[in-house]
């Protein structure tokens, strides 16, 4: 035993020592690197001589920074990362039964966005729910309906869409203008909508059948900015940059949320609010956004949903076994794009006005982020992935107290796009499949064993 | 022996005839005529670059032919020319299946989903192209459970059962070749085009192909077509050969009379200069023979 015990002290203090020479020596290094950087600065004085700051204390605060960094790294981290990787390997994934909250992770989810606005309001009172359940809830539904459906183009069917946004362009204004011109309702004009951007999603379908890869991430780049480019320019009917504004709310089976005696507020006896209709349009989106799920679902497992898969994984073998390619891929961006245009058209009916800016290619870049973020395919995944996205740079606005330490000029809304990379980028180097990189299999004979991500392929086109 | 150049087989179920394939100057195939019977094991055969892959290319509908004219005659009598039908509706009308020289598999779906999306068609019509079958009609969920029988039934086959859940990719050489065979017959072919199913196999594995093959034609009666190197396959199963070199027929006939065609011989092993003259007036000889009915 005291055997033992000396030779993990001494192999302590063999540990300690190497860790010290180390950071001696990275002290060194520093040393010779920022001596002349740091230590020493050229400045010219009132009567425009060059003169010699010495920063020896500056300097010194550099080395003491590596060496104690060193020393950390050496002495306690790399013991310890290396220690996890024994011990992972020593168990390899024998008793792996997934965790209750793992294996009904979507029942909970779905539970919890139901209860999200009764507890909100709760906690912050009903004036006080409109930041968190509109900013936080709504937006980040939109951005998982979005992405969800795009899924459906990119992640199923392996084509690179990034022209996405302009489906929801056209739902949103599908709904705006025809409400405005013809004074339709919101529910006649969701399906409408849809149908209108699946349509779009056909015509931009065709021309880009035979494209593959790069070439057709170019042509549906150039079909998005068409789009755009045409709700500029039309401004007899698009009111072009002005935008659409006045846009018609939705109502719940013809109740209307306003200030009239038939409103709302009034018919429940409840104060009148905003909120009330915010936490309506919540419940719409989380209503959409889980159709849009639901069908995704339902579709894998149907023939054409498989088909669609097939097509990622090799469009040739598809071709051999009698699969129309043609119809299968403009399916998929029917598909797809018709549940953009259902986004689209709630987008319209919660701002009450759009406009192009609304819809630039910044958009179908986040959207598309979200996909391969989530890992692409996987609904879950995706979700998360929206979640952490949006609702962390939604979480940037919050972040007053970033203005006490980097000066009253400091708005951290500005930094959204590089911290979005940033977090892309790690996730990426963590993750390279995604937060869910694997596939869930859409039969079975056995057992249900889902398919690791290294298998599966992006699609080329 | 015979030289059954141009005897017309009783029941062709592929008739190819005069069929040429140019890209740019390059002549592919040049002029090819051949008939497989139904219920035959057919096999195409040839040296590296002879075009026996640009003929299954233009059979299956990969390549349109630049001439010539492939006749597809199924049991019921229909007949198609498979030049003028888009590749997918080659396996989906006229019945035609065929597997990849390097093979083409969907790695990322398990074994048994490789051999649902073979159904599609078959399933597209049960859930009433999707409609009904989202709507969560009946028709569709008898269909989708036929269908995993079907695969079931072929994974059986071909040994392929105990992986039937596991990723398409994971699975070793010889068994992706089995499976693309079992993927093929799940689309109900009458003309099965295997594209060198025997290449890259172990000899036990091309023994167990060889009588998959063969229980393939017995209980389906499905005719077969296949490219093959391996001649212990070619002789040991096919009915009938057909010998491709530089685009052209050389040779056609059962396995023993191609096995000692001397123009067989000389474009698989090559002849030594001073035997070149032997070979050709075996060759003069035998055309002489059969009133030279190679042209």
């Amino acid at each position: 035993m005291a055997n033992v015990a000396s030779t993990t002290a001494s192999a302590g203090s063999e540990l300690t020592a190497r860790a010290l020479r180390e950071a001696v020596f990275s002290g060194l290094i520093t040393l010779g690197l920022f001596v002349l950087f740091v230590g020493l600065k050229s400045d010219q004085n009132i009567r425009n001589e060059l003169i010699l700051n010495q920063r020896w204390s500056l300097l010194a605060i550099f080395v003491v920074v590596a060496m104690v960094g060193r020393f950390l790294m050496v002495a306690y981290a790399q013991p310890w990362l290396a220690q996890r990787k024994a011990v992972k390997a020593a168990a390899p994934e024998v008793a792996k039964e997934e965790s209750f909250f793992s294996r009904n992770f979507s029942k909970i989810a779905i539970l919890a966005l139901v209860l999200y606005p009764p507890v909100i309001i709760a906690l912050f009172g009903v004036q006080g729910s409109l930041k968190w359940v509109d900013n936080f809830g709504v937006q980040i539904l939109i951005y998982v309906m979005l992405a969800w459906g795009l899924n459906i183009v990119v992640g199923l069917a392996g084509l690179l869409d990034l022209g996405y946004v302009a489906f929801y362009a056209v739902g949103a204004y599908s709904y705006a203008l025809l409400s405005s011109y013809f004074g339709l309702s919101f529910w006649v004009l969701l399906p409408v909508a849809g149908l209108l951007a699946a349509c779009w999603g056909v015509v931009l379908g065709f021309p880009v059948l035979r494209l593959r890869g790069d070439y057709l991430a170019i042509v549906t780049l150039a079909f998005g900015e068409i789009i755009r480019l045409v709700l500029i320019n039309w401004t007899e009917v698009t009111k072009g940059t002005f935008g659409v504004s006045g846009i018609a709310k939705a109502t719940l089976f013809g109740i209307k949320f306003d200030a009239s005696k038939d409103g709302f507020a009034a018919l429940m006896g409840l104060p009148l609010s905003s909120a009330y209709y915010k936490i309506f349009l919540f419940y719409l989106i989380l209503g959409l956004a889980l159709l849009t799920a639901f069908v995704t679902i339902r579709l894998r497992r149907m023939p054409v949903g498989r088909a669609w898969e097939a097509l990622r994984e090799d469009e040739i073998a598809c071709r051999s076994l009698g699969i129309n390619t043609t119809t299968t891929k403009l399916t998929a961006f029917a598909t797809g794009a018709m549940f953009g245009g259902f986004a689209g058209s709630f987008f319209a009916v919660r701002q009450g006005f759009v406009s192009p800016e609304s819809f630039v290619f910044l958009e179908s870049a986040v959207i598309l982020a979200i996909v391969v973020l989530g890992g692409m395919g996987s609904l879950t995944g995706i979700f998360v992935a929206a979640v952490v996205m949006i609702g962390g740079t939604e979480i940037l606005r919050e972040l007053t107290f970033l203005k006490m330490i980097f000066g009253p000029n400091f708005t951290p809304e500005l930094y959204r796009m590089l911290i979005f990379g940033l977090a892309m980028v790690v996730v990426m180097v963590w993750k390279p499949r995604g937060f869910v990189g694997s596939r869930e299999p859409t039969a079975f004979l056995r057992e249900r064993k889902a398919v690791s991500g290294s298998f599966t392929k992006e699609g080329h086109g | 022996m015979t030289f059954e150049t141009n005897t017309m087989t009783k029941d062709p179920i592929l008739k190819v005839e005069h069929l040429s394939m140019r890209f740019g100057g390059l002549m592919a195939i040049n002029d090819f005529s051949f008939e497989a019977a139904r219920g035959d094991i057919t096999a195409l055969i040839g040296p590296n670059g002879a075009g026996k892959t640009t003929v299954f290319n233009c059979i299956t509908g990969f390549y349109k032919p630049t001439m010539g004219m492939i006749t597809m005659r199924q049991k019921s009598g229909d007949e198609f020319l498979l030049e003028r039908l888009p590749d997918f509706e080659i396996t989906k009308r006229a019945k035609v299946a065929r597997t990849f020289q390097n093979i083409r598999m969907f790695s990322g779906m398990t074994v048994l989903e490789n051999l649902l999306v073979a159904q599609h068609n078959k399933l597209m019509q049960a859930s009433g192209y999707t409609v009904l079958g989202l709507l969560g009609f009946p028709t569709y969920r008898q269909a989708a459970k036929d269908s995993t029988e079907l695969a079931r039934h072929w994974l059986e086959k071909a040994s392929l059962i105990d992986r039937a859940d596991d990723p398409a990719g994971d699975l070793p050489y010889g068994a992706q070749r089995r499976l693309e065979i079992a993927r093929a017959m799940c689309t109900g072919p009458e003309l099965l085009c295997l594209d060198e199913p025997a290449a890259g196999l172990n000899p036990r594995e091309s023994h167990a192909l060889n009588e998959l093959l063969q229980s393939i034609r017995a209980e389906t009666g499905t005719s077969i077509l296949l490219i093959e190197h391996d001649m212990s396959v070619v002789m040991e199963i096919s009915d009938h050969v057909v010998v491709l070199e530089y685009g052209q027929k050389i040779s056609d006939g059962n396995p023993d009379f191609v096995k000692n065609d001397p123009r067989v011989i000389a474009a698989y092993l090559g002849v030594e200069d001073e035997e070149v003259e032997e070979v050709i007036e075996q060759i003069v000889e035998i055309e002489s023979e059969h009133g030279g009915t190679q042209q």
